[in-house]
């Protein structure tokens, strides 16, 4: 039952935040210091979600596990090789499945 | 006629090609939420409801650790945001004022609609190209969604198939453009982020780390503007 809240809730706050941006009054996007802010936020947030889920470990702590991190190398390879987004996710799973499989 | 030769619109094209790309990743949003916790059902509605790819695998990725799930909803809402300043750039390209189609409209502001809307050159092919890419990747992005999860039930061992790699690699791809063309200025904040938030793993519940994070965004308002910074959250993602 918390989740299903948890849920709806930042499924309204998500919508909100979108129609916030097409019905802002325009003098917002002149705010230099709010769009440079808005702008790098994304760039904390997901380099913070790759680097935690990457070396994610047992409860709250840090590990390394090599078929994962190998994955997530594949993919960055793939990345810059300008690889689409689908392949660069299927690259990722299959590199790591295929270490795993070799008992890695 | 008339339908043949809207398919062979770039308008409709991109958007066709985007939806059915990205939809896909549908399938690791459903298979990665229900090896988080959630029921079929919650994945599928968080996907044609929340209705954004980031903030969705940022939630399912806290209650997989078990972690606090307001510090969950409070990054999902920060990763959010960014359609925020894509609403500000769609609202003049597209024009509608009305309040229901636009009260519509609003749901569809994502990396990819924008990515499609904005390399249109007009605006009647700006609103079919935002129009295509929001129906087609919505209804591609549940419906695989619905499948990755009902699959996720009759696999008994996610690892084996390498799924815990997926998270990583859609973030990986979300911020690949935006480092190329950020600047050495987006590189220092990201690898700041992702400092932060792995230091404070141990210490922190899960969830909060990545907030703490968005602290290292604070380095953008130190001197002067790189002059990259600003298109660099351009929505190149899906295309490059």
């Amino acid at each position: 039952m918390t989740l299903w809240i948890a849920l709806i809730a930042t499924a309204v706050g998500c919508y909100l935040l979108k129609y916030a941006g097409l019905a802002a009054p325009r003098r917002l996007l002149d705010n230099v210091w709010l769009r440079r802010f808005a702008t790098a936020v994304p760039l904390a947030l997901l380099a913070a979600l790759i680097a935690v889920e990457a070396l994610r470990g047992e409860g709250q702590t840090l590990a390394w596990d090599t078929a994962r991190m190998g994955g997530v190398g594949a993919a960055v390879a793939a990345l810059a090789l300008r690889a689409p987004f689908l392949v660069v996710v299927l690259v990722a799973a299959g590199v790591t499945a295929g270490l795993r499989a070799l008992g890695l | 006629m008339k339908a043949i030769s809207l398919l062979r619109s770039p308008a409709v094209r991109d958007g066709l090609g985007i939806g059915v790309a990205v939809g896909a990743a549908g399938l690791a949003f459903g298979t990665a939420a229900v090896a988080a916790g959630l029921s079929p059902a919650q994945a599928v509605f968080t996907s044609a409801f929340m209705f954004t790819g980031a903030s969705q695998f940022a939630l399912i990725g806290v209650v997989a650790g078990g972690g606090d799930l307001v510090a969950g909803m409070l990054g999902a809402l920060l990763l959010g945001a960014r359609n925020t300043l894509y609403g500000l750039r769609l609202a003049d390209v597209l024009g509608w004022r009305g309040g229901v189609r636009r009260a519509l409209a609003a749901h569809g502001v994502i990396d990819e609609t924008t990515a499609a809307t904005l390399a249109q050159p007009d605006r009647a092919s700006a609103r079919l190209a935002f129009t295509t890419t929001f129906v087609v990747l919505g209804a591609s992005w549940v419906v695989t969604t619905l499948v990755g999860a009902l699959a996720t039930r009759r696999v008994s061992d996610i690892d084996a198939w390498g799924l815990d790699a997926v998270g990583p690699a859609i973030f990986l791809a979300l911020l690949w453009p935006r480092l190329r063309e950020g600047g050495a200025r987006a590189r220092l904040i990201a690898g700041l982020g992702a400092g932060l938030a792995l230091a404070a793993t141990p210490v922190l519940p899960p969830g909060v780390p990545v907030l703490l994070a968005a602290s290292a965004a604070l380095i953008a308002l130190i001197g002067p503007e790189s002059p990259a910074a600003e298109t660099a959250d351009d929505t190149e993602e899906v295309r490059s």
